[in-house]
């Protein structure tokens, strides 16, 4: 069994607002994440998958597939987007690292086959990030 | 107490990604530019983690300096600034950094016995990195 990461990176903006929560419970919990107009993010995404080395091509996986897949399934949706109203995952759930690392984490689980996802671990500023191994 | 212990060390090496057992087509479709028959390079960032008892007299897990002596004599000057491909380890094998970090891996499982090996990890570029822990799940 060999573990590989891969990286990526996007922007994305977004802001923490509840509406079952008041106005002011809002500014409360979520601070200058609330303000209505958004703020952005450099995210560094690092998915890692696990399985047995192929004997004849060495490969867990194919990096350039893995890359793809991330591309398709996550940048192309994500990158350069206001999470809160171009991602249909946030459209009802507030886009919170915890979130969005979750929300990755089904997106690319159906898409991959050799290997198996391990962890998804996505950073919000570089001192800042969530793990999610897809445990309920 | 128990605690483990990190250290990272930088070398560079070429390889070839080719496999014997595959066609033309397959190995460019496989490989893709990793197949480019004249190899090509990459600095290689290998982190090794062991683990022990925090010794009371020392409050060492183990000598730093007996683990960069090992790796020096036993993974860096056999691996820095070679061709990967040339080594017999990697005459049967392709040398991709899934191969080289189970090589690491097993040269230290076999000779560093001053602490615990918990870990190989090997960035093979700074957006993609390997890891073997001897065939186990990897904890959190």
């Amino acid at each position: 069994m060999v573990y590989l990461t891969r990286k990526a990176e996007f922007s994305a903006s977004h802001l923490y607002h509840n509406p079952d929560f008041t106005p002011e419970e809002n500014r409360r919990i979520f601070g200058k994440c609330n303000n209505p107009h958004g703020h952005g993010h450099n995210y560094t995404l690092e998915v890692t998958v696990k399985g047995e080395v192929d004997p004849r091509s060495g490969f867990v996986v194919d990096l350039k597939q893995l890359k793809e897949i991330m591309h398709r399934e996550v940048l192309e949706a994500m990158d350069h987007r206001f999470l809160n109203k171009e991602v249909p995952e946030f459209l009802h759930q507030i886009p919170t690292t915890e979130n969005i690392a979750i929300a990755i984490w089904h997106r690319l689980v159906p898409k991959l086959s050799a290997a198996k996802l391990h962890r998804v671990r996505l950073y919000e500023t570089p001192d800042l990030f969530v793990d999610f191994y897809g445990e309920a | 107490m128990k605690a483990h212990l990190s250290r990272r060390y930088l070398f560079s090496a070429s390889h070839r990604l080719h496999s014997d057992a595959m066609s033309h087509t397959e190995n460019q479709s496989t490989y893709g530019k990793c197949n480019n028959p004249h190899g090509h390079g990459h600095n290689y960032t290998i982190e090794v983690t062991v683990s022990g008892q925090v010794d009371s007299h020392t409050g060492m897990v183990c000598n730093l300096t007996d683990l960069d002596a090992f790796i020096e004599r036993e993974v860096l000057a056999r691996y820095g600034h070679e061709n990967l491909n040339t080594l017999p380890e990697f005459s049967k094998q392709v040398p991709t950094t899934e191969n080289l970090c189970i090589q690491i891996y097993e040269i230290l499982q076999r000779g560093f016995t001053h602490a615990h090996l918990e870990r190989v990890r090997i960035e093979e570029t700074m957006m993609n990195s390997f890891e073997y822990v001897g065939g186990k799940e990897l904890r959190h």
